[in-house]
């Protein structure tokens, strides 16, 4: 893996990362949108690894497998709180989920 | 020596009815109540006789229990002579009176709430004569307070109890206003609130020729004592607080916690020793509400009202005894006092209870066939109150009057007068009571056991009670007075000659009762309100403070200040923020997310500015 530069794990970290963003803000079903921000999260995750192997410090994995406990635990509550919207509302859409104001 | 067992008894009798009383059997309620006051008196016995002859104070401390700079007060207790007199007479009275208290109360509603606070009456009783400094005094001076009130108010469901309650609790917060201003004075006039470390720095202070900081001090206590003692001009609550049960009556409001003040007064005598003015002033006010008293004890119907106002005038005389300096004698009185107005008390409460509540005089009569142990103990009781020859009452009410007779004349010769006005009263009330015919409508019985035993064993002590001379056991606390024959004779004769006028109204002749009624019309009329001193009161004090607060305090402060100004205010100032920032929330998820795809570039942006991570 040595030759391959830095740089393009970043440019691969920044892609996801800004294709979660996309994700995040355009998308209109619950589920993608949540499936985005876990890729904006690996997307981080990488530069993470990627820096830590750079640098031969362990402290990026160790940041990295933060990450995944949250993001597992996230997970789970997230996909609860989907199903439970699903159940209660019937939709999924994300513009139709908006009664949350007075 | 363990001195804190003996408030301890009563407190843990406290404890267990108060949580348990309502589940558990009247009779084992009795017997908490009973047997944890009969422990504490055993173990006072038992202290006594261990450190007996007692000439040097004997203290504990268990714990600091206030400390803050300089400011030091230990929970300390403290026995020395004047305390074994005090404590004697509040767990011995105390204990005959819990036993009348069952044959009483046995019919009442609320029988473990009475026992509980019964209890809780002797623990801050006993916290109040065994404290060795001001603080730990006062808070069994309030605690005191808190009982009478809890138990003036017994019968809450009536109106007149409750408000009689309230009476009793507000009149005392002006007396112990004047408690709480003259712990501050000493403590800055001392720099400690300790009664050993004061006595020893006061001995080395001039007498005050003039009005200054000692004087301050022991009016400022004075005016407390005035509102415990029911001195005048605080003395209106006494009389209104006979609506509680009558064992409450005989126990706190004649026998141990009114005479708090007399005790707390002799207790600091060292302090007064040093003002002469203060000293006046006790005297004077004592020997005016001794007489001022008793005339509206003349014409009163209430058999208890007869007897509170009796209790008034003779705090009075204890306090003229303390006012001349003749602080045993004060104490003696205290001490037999004790004894015969418990027993003129539960006296009455004997016949209430077997008139089945009747209290008024007019509908009593001819009682002496029917319940001869109540009018054989009464009887004694009266005669004891009335310095008859042989009797307690005689040798305390003469111990004061000799100290008195010396210091000034006319302050003796009212005195004395006083003496027959209350032999008078007195047995105004027992040859109402017991002799002449039945006037009621109840078929009068006897009372039980448990009543007539206390009644019997508190007649022998009225009886022989004078003998035990506490201003010889006190002797090497107070100097002890000069004993004189003349104000002796003087004072028996009035008392004997005010027993032959009531004779005479009220057994010979009972017309001219009446016809003196009408004769002294106005005057009748003026004693039988009482000189108009409670109307007095609601027109200059009670009216102003409920008018102030209905339109100021209610209407102003708190409706138009706290409720619209600072309640509903700030939830209006709240609530107009709110509904500006309530735009920003429109509910919809991809507006947040935007919202936090700026915050956050906003964020680096700013960092990449400013932030040191380059």
């Amino acid at each position: 893996m040595g030759h391959i530069p830095l740089s393009w794990y970043l440019i691969l970290s920044a892609i996801l990362f800004g294709t979660g963003i996309a994700g995040f803000v355009y998308r209109k079903s619950v589920i993608t949108v949540f499936m985005s921000i876990e890729l904006m999260l690996n997307a981080v995750n990488l530069s993470f690894v990627a820096f830590s192997y750079q640098l031969q410090r362990i402290d990026g994995h160790i940041y990295s497998f933060f990450v995944m406990v949250v993001a597992a635990a996230e997970a789970a509550v997230g996909l609860a709180i989907i199903l439970t919207v699903f159940k209660n509302r019937g939709t999924l859409q994300i513009d139709e989920v908006d009664s949350m104001k007075l | 020596m363990n001195l804190w067992l003996i408030p301890f008894f009563p407190f843990a009798g406290f404890v267990l009815n108060g949580l348990l009383g309502k589940r558990l059997s009247k009779s084992i309620v009795s017997l908490i109540a009973v047997g944890s006051v009969a422990a504490s008196f055993a173990f006072v016995l038992a202290v006594l006789g261990k450190v007996y002859p007692l000439n040097v104070p004997f203290s504990d401390h268990y714990f600091t229990w206030i400390q803050s700079g300089s400011l030091s007060i230990g929970c300390d207790f403290v026995i020395d002579r004047l305390t074994a007199v005090m404590l004697l007479v509040i767990t011995g009275v105390g204990l005959l009176i819990h036993i009348y208290s069952i044959g009483y109360m046995a019919h009442e509603e609320g029988y473990s709430r009475f026992f509980t606070f019964l209890n809780l009456f002797m623990f801050f009783m006993l916290v109040l004569v065994l404290a060795a400094n001001l603080l730990l005094m006062f808070v069994g001076w309030e605690g005191v307070g808190l009982c009478s009130y809890l138990l003036v108010s017994f019968y809450f469901k009536e109106k007149f109890a409750a408000d009689a309650g309230n009476k009793a609790f507000i009149v005392n917060r002006v007396g112990d206003f004047g408690f709480s201003l003259a712990i501050f004075l000493t403590f800055i006039l001392f720099g400690t609130l300790d009664f050993g470390h004061i006595s020893s720095t006061v001995a080395g202070m001039p007498v005050e020729t003039s009005a200054h900081m000692l004087t301050a001090i022991t009016l400022l206590l004075f005016v407390g004592a005035a509102g415990k003692s029911a001195q005048f001009p605080l003395y209106v609550w006494l009389p209104d607080a006979m609506a509680g049960p009558t064992p409450v009556s005989a126990l706190i409001h004649a026998a141990t916690m009114v005479t708090a003040g007399v005790y707390m007064v002799a207790r600091l005598s060292f302090l007064y020793d040093h003002a002469p003015l203060a000293m006046h002033v006790v005297a004077l006010v004592g020997l005016f509400t001794a007489i001022f008293a008793a005339t509206i004890g003349l014409v009163q119907n209430d058999i208890k009202k007869v007897f509170a106002y009796s209790t008034v005038s003779q705090l009075g005389y204890m306090f003229l005894g303390l006012g001349v300096g003749a602080y045993s004698a004060g104490i003696f009185h205290l001490m037999t006092h004790a004894f015969f107005k418990a027993l003129l008390f539960l006296g009455a409460g004997s016949v209430i209870h077997g008139l089945a509540g009747e209290q008024d005089l007019r509908h009593m009569g001819g009682l002496r066939k029917a319940m001869p142990i109540t009018f054989i103990t009464l009887g004694i009781a009266s005669l004891a109150i009335c310095g008859f020859p042989g009797f307690s009452g005689f040798f305390s009410k003469d111990a004061i009057l000799s100290a008195v007779y010396e210091r000034s004349p006319w302050m003796f010769w009212v005195g004395a007068f006083t003496a027959g006005l209350t032999a008078f009263y007195v047995f105004r009330a027992f040859f109402l009571a017991f002799f002449g015919k039945y006037r009621g409508h109840h078929h009068p019985h006897e009372s039980p056991l448990d009543m007539t035993v206390p009644l019997s064993v508190l007649a022998l002590l009225s009886l022989v009670g004078g003998f035990l001379s506490v201003p010889t056991w006190l002797s090497g606390i107070y100097p002890l007075g000069e004993e004189r024959t003349f104000p002796m004779v003087v004072s028996a004769l009035f008392g004997i000659l005010g027993i032959c006028i009531a004779a005479w109204f009220y057994l010979i002749r009972p017309s001219m009762a009446e016809s003196m009624k009408a004769s002294a019309g106005p005057v009748y009329t003026l004693l039988e309100n009482k000189y108009y001193v409670d109307e007095l009161y609601t027109e200059t004090i009670v009216k102003p403070v409920i008018g102030v607060s209905r339109s100021l305090l209610w209407r102003g402060v708190d409706e138009g200040f706290i409720d619209t100004g600072l309640v509903t205010g700030i939830a209006r100032v709240v609530r107009g923020w709110g509904s500006l920032f309530r735009q920003w929330q429109s509910g919809s998820i991809r507006n947040y997310a935007t919202w936090i795809l700026a915050g956050s570039l906003l964020v680096i942006f700013v960092l990449g500015l400013f932030g040191d991570a380059r």
